[in-house]
């Protein structure tokens, strides 16, 4: 199905479902309980759980293929954001002609960045790509002040031309939509005590996720993606293969590249604005931060780097002191002051502190990362089973599925 | 007129002459050895011919045209394989992988965007790799990780990889070194094989005699970056230049 095989297509349809369900899944917790704050199934963070995920993806391509570590793919974010919000300015608010754009301009842009860089290899790459990007940033920020507006950011404005909407002015800002359904539109389900938001800029910007999941996949299984894998492995034994592993890093660093100007493309459609702090180093650390930590070369990986990175910036970082309090409201007060003291630097504002000691524990003893600790989970189940004399199991860890 | 013609090469490092005014002929469809101590230059010769190397000065033409200022992949796809002193393969891709690659090189060029199209797709490439596996009878080692292989493997494969591209010239640097006996022999038999079966030249770098005299019809023997001698086996054998320079120190 899908021109998708065995595992991949396992992969690709749960993947699905948990997309589609995730405005259930991420809400498990009934309103007013007291975890109800680890509640993450609202449009806006499930939004940037799936347009970071794009971006990871993306990254993974390069990155988890050749091995070519960039430093710089914020860049192709803010100019993928810059793009759509001026589409947005001239043209319409439609989000079709903005994410075009921005995925074009953002492949352009990676075309040359690309064709410059990828003549070094290794940490010369890793930071010609930096001093693109920062250089770009130093840019948008100061100089280039009438396209990107500096400091401020892009932003919409009334008298903005929009050629394609009709030439009246409106009283108010306008909203961005995908021919007339607008992406900030929600519906709210109740169900008892639980409360499930369905929105439609989520829905929109999942479903362009799982097109790009879809087609990592295809890349990850097509002979480009094994010449991508051999450049990773050894570049010297192509060359004397009779391939030219130039154009193949090349072609794999503007798919990453476009893959960032559709994520940065999308995050203005969710909320119409661009600033130059978007191709920030510290964004382009966290996309590698991303991949590493779900898997980099590993289909899934970058998907569940990119959540778990979002989860615990927006949600673990609202864990304060008073929750903490209220959580160890049963243990006696002197030990309670303890708990609370010791918790204290690694919850709400400290939780860079967490995420950095989780990142160093994947690296150290989870090489291949989140992805790696399920596949060793999954068999230290399997083997379990087989202890427990379970023939079939057994006979299936012999002969896994592909 | 040989298919491979190398003309007044030089090539130094520094002070050092490594290649020192070298001229070579191999014929088409001949086995040309060359032998020669350490450090006479005989890798260094092989590079000039991949474009690992570009020589100081002289002229390397193969099958009527220069490979000189050509890139490594360029001359490849001109014909030319070659067989590392220390194996080169994909570490990181399995052994099927690692054939699959060269044919499809073959098949391609030297780059194509086939991003869409699966790998399971490619059944001639996937048949022809895996005919190419049974002749160095390494099938069932198939599915491994090509890092995982014994070193022997390894050179098997490598050897494999560039015979699957069916080359008119395969370069072959110390195949058999560090290779037991009975590797070694196999080795022997196959490229003696694939000279039968095929319309190949292979240029041989060797310091086991038991390999060079099975296997040659020329001999070059090189020292100090410069030929000695060029004759037959039957020839070199008897030969006292070759025998002070060279067959002396290496105890045949
Ligand atoms: N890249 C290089 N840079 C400097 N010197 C080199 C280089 N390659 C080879 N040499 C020197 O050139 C000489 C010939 O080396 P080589 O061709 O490897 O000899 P052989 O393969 O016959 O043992 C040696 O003295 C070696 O040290
Ligand atoms: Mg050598």
């Amino acid at each position: 199905m899908l021109g998708l095989h065995g595992r991949d297509l396992t992969l690709f349809l749960v993947v699905t479902a948990l997309v589609v369900f995730a405005p259930v899944i991420l809400n498990p917790f009934p309103i007013g309980s007291s975890l109800a704050q680890f509640n993450a199934g609202y449009p806006d963070l499930m939004q940037r759980f799936v347009i970071y995920g794009i971006f990871a993806i993306g990254f993974n391509i390069l990155f988890g293929l050749t091995g070519y570590l960039s430093f710089g793919h914020a860049a192709f974010l803010g100019l993928g954001s810059y793009a759509a919000v001026w589409m947005f300015k001239l043209l319409s608010m439609n989000v079709i002609p903005a994410l075009i754009l921005s995925t074009v301009v953002a492949g352009l842009f990676a075309l040359v960045i690309g064709f410059i860089s990828l003549r070094r290899s290794g940490i010369y790459f890793s930071i010609l790509t930096l001093a693109f990007a920062q250089m770009m940033y130093a840019l948008a920020y100061s100089v280039l002040t009438p396209i990107t507006n500096g400091e401020t950011g892009l932003q919409l404005a009334l008298d903005d031309p929009r050629i394609l909407d009709g030439g009246e002015r409106p009283t108010s800002l306008p909203v961005t939509d995908l021919f007339g359904l607008e992406m900030r539109e929600t519906t709210v389900l109740h169900m008892g005590s639980w409360e499930f938001t369905i929105g439609a800029g989520y829905y929109f910007a999942g479903i362009l996720m799982l097109i790009a999941f879809y087609l990592s996949i295809r890349i990850f299984r097509s002979p480009f993606g094994m010449m991508l894998r051999a450049v990773k492995s050894n570049q010297n034994r192509m060359n004397y293969t009779g391939l030219n592993t130039r154009p193949y890093t090349l072609a794999a660093f503007v798919i990453s590249g476009m893959y960032a100007g559709l994520a940065g493309g999308l995050l203005a459609a969710m909320d119409p604005l661009a600033g130059a702090e978007r191709m920030q180093w510290t964004a382009s650390g966290e996309v590698v931060l991303m991949t590493i930590l779900g898997g980099a070369g590993t289909l899934l990986g970058p998907v569940l780097g990119a959540g778990l990175i979002k989860y615990f910036e927006n949600i673990f970082s609202k864990i304060n002191d008073g929750v903490l309090h209220a959580w160890f409201g049963a243990v006696p007060d002197g030990m309670e002051d303890v708990l609370v003291t010791v918790f204290h630097p690694f919850v709400g504002k400290g939780w860079h502190l967490t995420l950095g000691l989780m990142f160093m524990a994947v690296v150290i003893f989870l090489p291949g990362g989140l992805v790696e600790g399920g596949t060793r989970i999954g068999r230290l189940f399997r083997r379990r089973g087989r202890n427990a004399g379970g023939a079939e199991a057994e006979a299936a860890a012999k002969h896994p599925a592909e | 007129m040989g298919i491979l013609e190398v003309k007044g090469v030089n090539k130094r490092f520094g002070g050092l002459q490594a290649l020192g005014d070298v001229n070579l002929s191999v014929a088409e469809r001949t086995v040309h050895a060359i032998i020669g101590p350490n450090g006479a230059g005989k890798s260094t010769l092989l590079n000039c011919l991949v474009g690992k190397l570009i020589p100081d000065s002289g002229s390397v033409m193969f099958d009527g045209k220069s490979v000189l200022g050509r890139k490594p992949h360029e001359i490849n796809q001109m014909g030319i394989s070659r067989v590392f002193q220390t194996p080169e393969i994909f570490a990181d891709l399995t052994v099927l992988e690692n054939v699959m690659i060269p044919c499809f090189a073959r098949r391609d060029g030297a780059f194509r965007m086939h991003a869409l199209r699966s790998v399971r797709s490619e059944g001639g490439i996937r048949d022809q790799a895996e005919a190419m596996l049974a002749d160095v009878s390494m099938l069932e080692k198939a599915g491994a990780h090509a890092g995982s292989l014994s070193r022997g493997d390894k050179r098997r494969l490598e050897m494999a990889m560039c015979l699957v591209q069916e080359p008119k010239l395969l370069l072959l640097d110390e195949p058999t070194a560090g290779m037991a006996r009975a590797d070694t022999n196999n080795t022997i038999d196959l490229l003696k094989e694939i000279k039968d079966k095929r319309p190949i030249t292979m240029c041989i770098i060797e310091h086991d005699m038991h390999v060079v005299f099975s296997l040659a019809e020329r001999i070059t023997v090189l020292a100090q970056g410069t030929p000695l001698i060029e004759d037959t086996p039957d020839n070199i054998k008897g030969h006292p230049k070759v025998r002070e320079a060279y067959l002396g120190e290496a105890q045949v």
